[in-house]
């Protein structure tokens, strides 16, 4: 009887003890222990933009070189990234998991226009950093709606504009024909350069074909492109394509004034295989140095990342534009941690992700740096244009600023 | 297994799966919110392909049809969630009756397909009409909350919803493929000759066959969407298709609890690949395909069930005395 | 006019694309009744073996002909040890199987090679041929011409040798061959032995003109499916024609008809495959099954 009770006081207190001890307050910061910082990610490391999934593993590869030195104030980084397809709905049951299961303190690097946007109301609610989002889209620059997202590259209509502007400046009586990729990317860079040209987009693009990323080549489109008549021809197209328009064009004895977008802009992937010869005279944007192009092989950020995919990243591509890409933002997501020094609350990582000022990356073009603010969540926004001279791409023209535009 | 027994079974695994929110957390309760939406779906192709005998490898196209109805509804109407599901039923059953009728001239491989073909031309066709889908930016949806004040989290409302459409939607495939529509759509299968001498108007039960089957697959894609919250044409490529002839052949052909395990397999199995390997993590789940199809030929669901018969065939012939039959020679002949 | 002779022959030299693949599909279906939905991965997967060996040095066409003997030696392997287990099983759990094979094909080359594509040297010369003001790639016509070669090739082997009839009276009536001592078994090996070597043709041919990555045939696939589907998957002739057709309808499609545009390139493709179906349910060169009841 005693015994009972006795056992049934030591059973309350016991529950009570543990009752209380969870209802203390909780592990301070989410995703961070004093040892340890958690990051999540998504890429498509199967499925149609497989290629991409490279900078997935090269960003793991730059965290695992950091951690080898000793971390960010003494904590390592645990990269968690998990495939994502480029499906939405796999995306968002990924980036759930990782934040509701894995509990990681900011989600980073999540990359695809349609799987970005599956996850940015949800991101949002629940109050995760969603940084440097690997799109080209407009839209994750919009800090009053969505103060958690972030974007990392020059957005594509800012490079359509580019385009536009310079086109408008120099060739008014061009006649434009335009190849776009029938999906977010092609339509959004389509849009930027209609918005680019204003009034005057309907008179001045003869022009449209686009094509799906399941077609196997493109040249039905450029001869039709040929056959309007067009004298400035605007490329909207992923290497693959890329290089079958310019040999096709080459071959049908089309030479327009060429701008081939950013996105195909590799030396060794699109322009030796197309012919150097045939892609003499193309025009691009850039923000980034090219890879492959002979002008930065004793550039030092160019030796630096060589000597550091030689060793952390040994079968990643030395020719592979995204192994540049990834190990760019890995640096500055780096930078971001650093800053927030003890403070790793996920408010901080937000906070001190919209406070870059003038940070230098090393594979940035030479004069180029990130800017944020809490009104600015874009931190590229500058391109210049450069002309392929048959070796390498000669930068020309002045610094495009989108910010200060 | 006798009827007894099977609704028992059934009332017991419904039950647990009610009371799941209870204790799962929203991520959980959001993968099986799927697995619910893939059953459903998988009921649907099973109806068609396991019960009458049609393959389709173009169900994907009915789910993004379901799944953007409900989506134009919800986002340009405002119409709410609950209503565009039985809208989405209604006019995938409309589409795959309509479908099916021309689909009646094609057998077998050139059905599949037809029905492959309309799969893929759908995520071009979602992009062309922008105006009304949002072309390849989609169509962004939000979250219901839970009605009436109830204090319960999105996830476990919206898991809760669609629980209830899908023991609906079950009881009424069991009731239909129990019945003499079921006997009819399954005898076409095995021999339309033979049924259609018997008077089965088979032109008719192929049709409608092909139009319910769509209907419970847009409806699954209409669920889809809400859970989602976003519909996009990148939702719903060829691999969509594929996945659900997966779903249904692992689960098991012309069985109803067969497609609850189907669901699971395309649900989960994916994910645990990814956890063995982060190399290669498709070739996992290949061989997951491959070693499931040598050990279990006829889905999950045959392979019990051909468990179950040997079982009883040899206890019953236990009892009669002499030789136990092989559950070869017990099994009927059609199957 | 010029513009309508460009892209029929533009839409030709697509349609071969198709038609190489679809010619490997049929080869198999015709040999075992099977459609194998690993072809175009097979096939992807042995171009890669081409390449290895290219880029170790060995010649073009030493590596073409050794790249064929594997790929026919792992077209055998794969229907012993892969198919064999689940031959007699139902239609739908071999499917099943090949969908595993597509899966694991494709991981384990995105695995081995990267999925960063490759550029793949092409035999043919590289001048463009001109004739007037209509322009045709060398690599275009040689593709074509090899895909009709193989066309060629298969005929003659399945009509007038006696192991290609051994091979059809094995897929049509496995029973009865093999009380004519038919080892039926081994002429399923031999077909998918032969498809895989024909595959391999097709992915080495098509390499340069697509770039080789590991969804180099995934879309050429699908293609190559509506193709055999409109000529008729019993009949290698009906394949070559389907890719052509699709090949140049669609490019004419895109040209011409001026709301449509490219936007629904595809998708007119794929109608005019199913109405044509519905005229003829087993395809433009297909034989309708008289079954005995």
């Amino acid at each position: 009887m005693i015994g009972r009770k006795l056992t049934a006081a030591v059973l309350a207190g016991a529950l009570l003890g543990l009752g209380l001890a969870s209802a203390a307050p909780a592990q301070t910061v989410v995703g961070v222990t004093a040892t340890e910082i958690k990051l999540g990610n998504t890429n498509p490391y199967s499925g149609p933009a497989s290629a991409y999934g490279t900078i997935g593993k090269v960003i793991g590869a730059y965290f695992k070189k950091v951690n080898d030195e000793g971390g960010v104030n003494g904590r390592k980084i645990n990269f968690i990234s998990y495939d994502d397809s480029y499906s939405p709905p796999k995306a968002v049951e990924m980036v759930r998991k990782l934040v509701e299961q894995d509990q990681v303190a900011a989600v980073f690097q999540t990359l695809g226009t349609p799987t970005n946007t599956a996850i940015h109301k949800y991101i949002n609610q629940q109050k995760v950093p969603h940084l440097f989002v690997a799109t080209g889209a407009t839209k994750w620059n919009d800090p009053k709606n969505f103060p958690w997202t972030m974007g990392f590259q020059p957005n594509y209509q800012t490079e359509g504009r580019v385009y536009a502007s310079h086109i408008l400046k120099n060739f008014p009586d061009a006649k434009i024909g335009i190849l776009y990729q029938n999906d977010d990317y092609g339509k959004d860079y389509l849009k930027g350069m209609e918005d680019g040209l204003g009034a005057n987009a309907s008179k001045l693009i003869v022009m449209k074909q686009s094509y799906e990323v399941t077609d196997p080549t493109v040249d039905s489109q450029i001869i039709n492109l040929k056959n309007s008549g067009a004298n400035v021809f605007f490329n909207i197209t992923i290497p693959k394509f890329a290089v079958q328009a310019i040999k096709k064009a080459n071959d049908i004895g089309w030479k327009p004034t060429h701008f081939l977008n950013n996105v195909s802009s590799s030396l060794a992937t699109v322009l030796k295989p197309a012919g150097l010869e045939a892609s003499k005279g193309l025009i691009t944007a850039l923000y980034m140095k090219e890879v492959t192009d002979p002008q930065w092989s004793k550039d030092k950020g160019f030796t630096d990342w060589v000597a550091f995919m030689k060793k952390y990243y040994p079968e990643g591509n030395l020719d592979d534009q995204s192994n540049a890409y990834g190990y760019n933002v890995a640096i500055l997501m780096v930078q971001v941690l650093k800053q927030c020094g003890n403070d790793l609350s996920r408010e901080n990582i937000i906070k001190q992700a919209a406070n870059l000022k003038d940070y230098d990356l090393p594979l940035l073009l030479p004069g180029m740096k990130i800017n944020t603010s809490p009104t600015d969540h874009a931190p590229i926004e500058q391109e210049q244009l450069a002309k392929f001279d048959g070796e390498r791409w000669v930068l020309f023209g002045e610094i495009f600023d989108a910010f200060r535009k | 297994m006798n009827r007894r027994a099977s609704v028992i079974l059934a009332v017991v695994v419904i039950a647990f799966a009610y009371s799941l929110p209870i204790y799962m957390s929203g991520f959980r309760l959001f993968q099986f919110t799927q697995v619910c939406i893939y059953a459903i779906a998988l009921m649907g192709l099973n109806l068609l392909t396991g019960y009458n005998g049609q393959f389709s490898l173009g169900h994907g196209a009915f789910y993004a049809i379901g799944a953007y109805i409900s989506a134009i509804m919800m986002d340009q109407w405002a119409i709410a969630y609950g209503w565009t599901i039985p809208v989405a039923g209604v006019l995938c059953l409309i589409v795959g009756f309509l479908f099916g009728r021309p689909a009646l001239r094609l057998e077998g491989l050139y059905l599949a397909l037809a029905t492959f073909s309309l799969a893929l031309a759908v995520p071009q066709i979602l992009k062309y009409f922008e105006h009304w889908t949002g072309g390849s930016q989609g169509i962004v949806l939000t979250k219901p909350k839970a009605p009436w004040g109830l204090k319960i989290t999105e996830d476990q409302w919206l898991y809760l919803v669609t629980l209830t459409v899908t023991v609906v939607m079950f009881v009424l495939a069991a009731n239909l493929v129990r019945s003499r529509v079921g006997r009819a759509m399954v005898a076409i299968r095995d021999n339309h000759i033979a049924a259609e001498t018997m008077g089965v108007d088979s032109a008719l039960y192929k049709s409608l066959t092909f139009g319910v089957s769509a209907a419970y697959t847009g409806v699954a894609g209409a669920l889809s969407a809400v859970a989602i919250a976003y519909v996009a044409p990148d939702s719903f490529n060829v691999f969509l298709s594929v996945t659900f002839l997966i779903g249904i052949v692992i689960g098991g052909l012309a069985s109803v609890w067969g497609n609850v395990l189907g669901a699971m397999f395309i649900q989960f199995v994916p994910n645990w690949a990814q956890d063995i390997s982060k190399a290669a993590p498709w070739a996992i789940f290949g061989i997951f395909l491959i070693g499931f199809m040598y050990v279990m030929p006829y889905g999950i669901a045959g392979a019990i069930k051909r468990l179950w018969i040997s079982q009883v065939v040899s206890r019953v012939s236990q009892k009669q005395g002499g030789e136990p039959l092989s559950s070869q020679q017990a099994e009927s002949p059609s199957r | 006019m010029d513009i309508f002779v460009q892209q029929v022959m533009s839409g030709l030299a697509t349609g071969g694309i198709y038609a190489s693949l679809a010619l490997a599909l049929v080869m198999i279906y015709q040999a075992t009744d099977v459609v194998n939905f690993a072809q175009g991965e097979m096939a992807m997967f042995a171009t890669y073996l081409a390449w290895t060996f290219m880029n170790a040095g060995v010649s073009y066409w030493t590596a073409f002909i050794l790249t064929l003997a594997i790929a026919f030696v792992g077209g055998v392997v794969i229907q012993r040890v892969v198919i064999r287990p689940v031959e007699n099983k139902p239609i739908l759990t071999i499917v099943i199987v090949t969908l595993g094979l597509l899966v694991i094909l494709n991981s384990m080359a995105g695995w081995i090679w990267t999925y960063l594509q490759k550029p793949f040297p092409s035999p043919f010369p590289r001048e463009p041929i001109r004739m007037g003001t209509v322009v045709l790639g060398t690599h275009d016509l040689g593709e074509i011409a090899v895909t009709l070669v193989m066309l060629a090739l298969l005929f003659v082997f399945f009509r007038f040798t006696p192991l290609g009839l051994a091979m059809r009276a094995a897929a049509q009536n496995p029973l009865s061959s093999r009380l004519a001592g038919i080892r039926v078994s081994w002429m399923l090996a031999l077909g998918w032995g032969l498809a895989a070597t024909f595959g391999a043709v097709a992915g080495i041919m098509v390499a340069p003109i697509l770039t080789l990555d590991p969804n180099m045939m995934g879309g050429i696939q699908i293609y190559a499916f509506a193709a055999a589907t409109l000529g008729g998957f019993g009949s290698p002739v009906g394949a070559v024609v389907g890719g052509f057709l699709v090949g140049v309808v669609e490019n004419l499609v895109g040209t011409y008809v001026s709301f449509i545009g490219t936007e629904l390139k595809l998708t007119v493709a794929l109608a005019m495959i199913i109405v044509v179906l519905l005229v003829k349910p087993s395809g433009l060169f297909g034989r309708t099954h008289v079954r005995r009841v």
